[in-house]
């Protein structure tokens, strides 16, 4: 491949966050473990190569979260079973009896590889989920994507921006104050210690979020400055609606459980409303850009790199390809030749896009 | 600029007024500083110029408060943004964006300027703050004083015509202060801005100030000039207790002023020699805490490179140096809370690894007051704080409450430890410590928030414990409370220590961290008040 020379700049944050959108959806639509590693992967090769240097990378954050939710998910049903019978016994815990109105509910007992590896497929799910999203994080931070929401969207906006710094914070704040409390001679582990620490962790965060919420307050983000009352309820009113809407939409794509084919109307239609209210909105916007990010061919490259696996995996659910969903059994699922494919397709932004600004250290 | 009338703030559930009946007028072009001690309101004050008192704190104000004639009751905060502009005493919390440039364009990019004049203003400001060379750097990898310093341009980029600013200067060290209060000065001079700042290093600051609030209690004086308010306020500099000591009119707020004045009081000291005040202690041997080539790496980082340190038992040591020079880190390695890349720690009578030791047994020899205190604290109550003090260090039950009430000026034991004072939590946090008895006592930036009586208690408290036997090491940038307390300085620059010594040759003989006193009387090295005071007194 002969080398890309582009001019070092930051992609817009939006293709990024749409490209990790369109790798969670179709991470969504999968409990094969190969494909979903392979997501994970991707997703680290990608922010391997493009992760804008002036941010703390949240993607470890993520995934630490990701590993915690499969530990967690295979002790709990080691422990509680999950209602899938098997045949391959891994262990017997002992059971604990209990009484005849808990039936169907079990406490130790025979531990089965099928229930296991169910359970760990679940998770890997969640977890290829939250390593989209962290990469999408770390390759646009979201104070940047905040810059295309428009300002009748203010509080929206505010919320996002403290929510998703809040949460890789939140692992630094915990490890400072787990580091503090050895000084009052604990050792911060053990339960009751993790129960202790959530308070001053949470406070913390919590603090942090509101100094910034209170600086871009006072820093006049949010302003209405020509706009009316009435104008700016109806952009208001028009921009909920729509978010609403992409929400709802995003749910019923990503949990196929809910009915797929409600999902994209109800998209396109939330996409719709939340658009016309930024053309109400930015008509009255009085926001203006210093270097403004562009939308190139890579910036579209790499929105098509993210819906080519969710459109994929999408149709491939729908119609059932062999091995999307691995059967309930103790064996090697069936790799669909075709998915891995398309999800190795979203890891052509990793070359085909401009390298990040350079940050002095 | 900005008026006050009749303004009077109460916070939900607060027994009494946070501001009572203000009334004041500050005008146009003018440095007005605000004294007063912590909880006086100070801050309050501040944050109902630009309405986030009571816009987005809560409460009630009564009265009006006017800024280039917009009502704030009208006004939110954000419709003021092009008015007035807000530096939190913590900048590093208040970033919206990643980049020094980034940061400086953000104010004005909501204020939809056009892209050419955000261009040319970002130019401007980048020079005239002297961040041209940070430009492309990430905020966070920033020192505390150009962090400051970012926050300020950020602010002053968007064209606001009054700032605020909220302790700017209380986190940096002397020559990062220096630094900022230039920019400020540059700006209120050559551009017309007002600024209005609270600030207790007094020190630093009131010789820049064109006019100065004092408040106590919510109830703010009318605008004073400096030199006639330091004759009143309860709250001085070094340079104003020694002019306050001899009775030089008027009042010198400066080390200039003060040194055109000294020539006589040099003369009537000249023959006897600086002897610091309290002699009590006796110091031991040099093994309370031993580093042989301390190496740490934080972030691929080396922060501390091949430090040596012996410090001598029952002896209090600072440790100086510019942000940033690696003063939190060794602490941190000689608690044991940073790994070690490199050399060895020793600490305590018997010698002890801190690192090799558990968390329990280390505390017994070796405590650590963090630069955040309420990182140390969990309970909802100051009580229940102390409670589950005594419990973590296995002392008998009472012991922290009776510590806290010896350091502290009194507080209420039902409050919320995040509702006291920055001061007060400092309290909290050292009787939190202390009720381990720890044999070495390591305090990382104490003073951060303290007024000058805060501060005052925590010297004697300090003092005090070093009579007793205990070590204190502690890391500062107050030069004020080194002269007061400490036996020996020792500087660090870039992860080295360059300089170690007694604590009066060191600090007489810097240019940076030498106190007040020190420079005022230069060439005779006295270093406090109550030094000079004692020995005028023999004198007579």
């Amino acid at each position: 491949m002969t080398r890309l020379r582009l001019k070092a700049r930051l992609q817009h944050p939006a293709a990024w966050w749409l490209w990790g959108l369109g790798l969670a959806t179709a991470a969504s639509r999968t409990t094969n473990p190969v494909l979903l590693l392979l997501v994970i992967g991707v997703c680290v090769l990608v922010v391997a190569e493009r992760h804008d240097p002036a941010t703390v990378n949240p993607l470890p954050a993520f995934l630490v979260i990701g590993a915690v939710v499969v530990a967690f998910r295979i002790v709990m049903t080691a422990l509680l079973g999950n209602g899938i019978v098997g045949e391959t016994v891994v262990m017997t815990l002992p059971s604990v009896p209990l009484p005849d109105w808990a039936a169907g509910v079990r406490i130790g007992g025979t531990v089965t590889l099928e229930s296991l590896l169910y359970a760990a497929y679940d998770a890997l799910r969640l977890a290829a989920v939250l390593a989209c999203l962290g990469a999408a994080n770390a390759l646009a931070s979201p104070r940047r994507l905040l810059r295309y929401l428009p300002a009748t969207l203010y509080d929206v906006g505010t919320a996002v921006v403290v929510g998703l710094t809040f949460a890789p914070q939140l692992l630094t704040d915990a490890r400072e104050v787990r580091a503090a409390r050895t000084l009052r001679g604990r050792d911060g582990r053990g339960l009751r210690e993790m129960a202790r620490l959530t308070v001053p962790v949470l406070e913390t965060a919590f603090e942090r979020s509101l100094g910034l919420a209170a600086s871009m307050e006072s820093r006049g983000y949010g302003r209405a400055v020509r706009s009316t009352t009435t104008s700016r309820r109806a952009a208001t009113g028009l921009a909920l609606a729509g978010l609403v809407g992409v929400l709802a939409g995003l749910y019923g794509l990503l949990d196929a459980s809910a009915g797929g084919v409600l999902g994209l109307p109800v998209l396109v239609l939330g996409a719709l409303l939340a658009g016309s209210s930024l053309l109400v909105g930015a008509s009255r916007d009085p926001r203006s850009g210093h270097r403004r990010d562009r939308w190139t061919w890579t910036e579209t490259v790499t929105v098509v790199a993210g819906a080519v696996p969710a459109a994929v995996l999408v149709i491939a659910s729908v119609q059932g390809w062999d091995g999307v969903v691995p059967s309930q059994q103790a064996e090697l699922p069936a790799v669909p030749l075709l998915a891995v494919l398309a999800v190795l397709v979203a890891a052509v932004p990793a070359w085909l896009t401009p390298r990040p600004r350079e940050v002095a250290p | 600029m900005i008026t006050f009338e009749h303004v009077s703030v109460q916070y939900a559930d607060a027994p009494a007024h946070s501001l009572h009946d203000v009334t004041l007028e500050i005008p146009e072009g003018e440095l007005v500083l605000v004294v007063g001690p912590t909880g006086s309101g100070k801050s309050t004050l501040l944050r109902t110029i630009n309405g986030l008192v009571p816009h987005f704190s809560g409460g009630t104000l009564t009265g009006r408060v006017t800024v280039d004639g917009l009502d704030t009751a009208e006004h939110r905060p954000r419709d003021l943004a092009t008015v007035v502009g807000l530096v939190e005493q913590n900048p590093s919390s208040t970033f919206v964006t990643d980049v020094v440039e980034d940061e400086v364009a953000y104010g004005m990019e909501t204020m939809g300027l056009d892209s050419t004049t955000i261009r040319r203003r970002v130019e401007e400001t980048l020079d005239l703050f002297g961040l041209t060379p940070l430009r492309a750097r990430a905020l966070r990898t920033l020192s505390g004083g150009q962090q400051q310093r970012v926050a300020i341009a950020a602010l002053f980029a968007a064209g606001p015509r009054v700032l605020v600013l909220d302790e700017p200067t209380s986190a940096l060290d002397p020559v990062a202060a220096e630094e900022v209060l230039a920019s400020l000065h540059r700006i209120v001079h050559d551009l017309g801005v007002t600024v209005v700042l609270a600030e207790h290093r007094l020190e630093r600051v009131v010789h820049h100030a064109d006019r100065v609030v004092l408040v106590d209690e919510g109830r703010v004086s009318e605008l004073l000039d400096p030199a006639e308010a330091m004759l009143r306020s309860q709250i001085y500099p070094p340079v104003v207790g020694l002019s306050r000591l001899v009775g030089w009119s008027p009042t010198p707020l400066s080390i200039r002023d003060a040194r055109r004045k000294a020539a006589a009081l040099r003369e009537a000291l000249g023959t006897s020699a600086p002897r610091p005040v309290t002699d009590l202690r006796v110091i031991g041997p040099a093994d309370a805490v031993v580093a042989t080539g301390v190496r740490v790496v934080r972030g691929g980082r080396v922060v501390l490179d091949g430090v040596d340190l012996a410090v001598a038992r029952g002896s209090v040591t600072t440790l100086m140096g510019r942000n940033g020079a690696g003063k939190s880190t060794l602490l941190g390695a000689i608690a044991a809370q940073h790994r070690l890349a490199g050399g060895r720690v020793r600490v305590g009578a018997e010698g002890i690894d801190p690192h090799t030791r558990s968390a329990r047994e280390r505390v017994r020899t070796v405590g650590l007051v963090p630069q955040q205190p309420e990182l140390l604290l969990y309970a909802d109550s100051v009580a229940a704080e102390c409670a589950a003090a005594d419990h973590d260090f296995g002392a008998a039950p009472g012991t922290a409450r009776g510590l806290l009430d010896r350091i502290s000026g009194g507080i209420d034991p039902a409050v919320h430890p995040r509702d006291l004072s920055e001061g007060q939590r400092l309290e909290l946090a050292l009787a939190v410590i202390l009720s381990g008895s720890p044999e070495v006592l390591l305090l990382d930036e104490p003073t951060r928030g303290l007024d000058y009586g805060a501060k005052k208690r925590l010297g004697e408290m300090l003092t005090s414990l070093a009579a007793q036997g205990t070590t204190v090491l502690l890391a500062t940038h107050d030069v004020e409370l080194a002269a007061e307390v400490a036996d020996r300085v020792v500087i660090l620059a870039d992860g080295e220590v360059v300089t170690d010594g007694a604590a009066r040759e060191v600090l007489a003989s810097s240019p940076a961290f030498a106190p007040q006193v020190t420079k005022v009387l230069l060439p005779q090295t006295w270093l406090t008040v109550a030094e000079v005071a004692g020995a005028l007194a023999r004198i007579a």
